[in-house]
């Protein structure tokens, strides 16, 4: 039986970049891998949402649903327990369980100065890349 | 006192679809400066592309807080995309035709399809396309306290969808 061919990651790239030019009206030259969500690429608060929203659109087929739970891709609401952030500083356990919940992230740069408020910084295109590559994977 | 920029609620399909008209009258005052007689030019009135939207906003942030029975602060977020494609002029009938594509938690994005009646053709066209992104105004609070009573959908706003004839398809 024919199978579908998996996406590659090329196919991917192209994808998440469609998605975020048509979410936050940037121009196609401008989504380039290290670029920020936030700070390069200006997206607020609710174009999270929608990014969510249309990166299940492009990547669901009728036999595989692509949902994406809420705080899978951003950690939403992941780290209002006390225990996790102190002084707006993210504590080692709250840098412990973003490793686990957003591997897509490079958590390793943001330790080196892990202030919550920080963290959007290091959204990157790669991170979205990454997350979409592991979740049609799994 | 809450500017309404529907007429009427035509069509319901519980968390899928609604569908409202605005009759466009030259009663309404902003056509009279929308656009005024300057100089040589004739007075051109048409309906303002921005209160086209609004009436938009109406129709889908209706059916976005219908799934929840109102009880979310449903607010307007984001306008994705609006594209107008011609004038509405007085006399004619808005259809806004609103379908929620996505939607969570957090809150929802819509499609809307907006044609209008003419009198004069007898016959509907197209007007424009209208993507919109809603928000639950208490899951994304980011910090922000915010009253506890829903002033999204207040009691007279619920008055005026009874009016406009929203009862019949709902619990309000």
């Amino acid at each position: 039986m024919e199978t579908m061919m998996a996406k590659s990651r090329a196919d991917i790239e192209v994808d998440v970049r469609d998605v975020l030019v048509d979410a936050l009206g940037v121009d196609e030259d401008d989504v380039v891998p290290t670029a920020t969500l936030k700070s390069d690429l200006g997206a607020e608060s609710i174009d999270y949402l929608d990014i969510v929203f249309r990166l299940e659109k492009k990547f669901s087929t009728p036999e595989k649903p692509f949902k994406i739970a809420q705080g899978e891709l951003f950690p939403e609401n992941l780290m209002t327990d006390p225990s996790l952030v102190e002084g707006g500083k993210v504590t080692a356990k709250g840098i412990a369980l973003l490793k686990t919940k957003v591997p897509h992230v490079d958590v390793s740069e943001f330790e080196k100065d892990p202030q919550i408020a920080k963290l959007p910084n290091h959204f990157t295109v790669k991170s979205l890349c990454d997350f979409t590559e592991r979740k049609l994977a799994s | 006192m809450r500017w309404m920029w529907i007429d009427r609620v035509i069509a319901f399909e519980p968390r899928k679809r609604l569908v409202a008209v605005k009759n466009v009258s030259l009663a309404e005052e902003h056509l009279h400066q929308h656009f005024a007689a300057e100089g040589a030019l004739a007075p051109c009135p048409v309906m303002p592309s921005s209160l086209i939207l609004e009436g938009m906003a109406q129709t889908a942030g209706i059916l976005v807080g219908s799934v929840h029975d109102f009880r979310e602060k449903v607010v307007l977020a984001k306008v994705a995309s609006a594209t107008f494609e011609r004038d509405i002029h007085p006399g004619e009938t808005l259809r806004y035709d609103a379908t929620i594509e996505r939607m969570d938690d957090m809150g929802a994005s819509t499609v809307g399809i907006v044609d209008r009646y003419s009198f004069v053709d007898n016959a509907w066209a197209p007007v424009g396309r209208i993507e919109l992104m809603f928000s639950h105004l208490d899951q994304n609070r980011a910090g922000t306290e915010f009253p506890e009573e829903n002033f999204v959908f207040g009691e007279n706003f619920r008055t005026l969808l009874e009016g406009a004839g929203l009862r019949k398809f709902t619990r309000l």
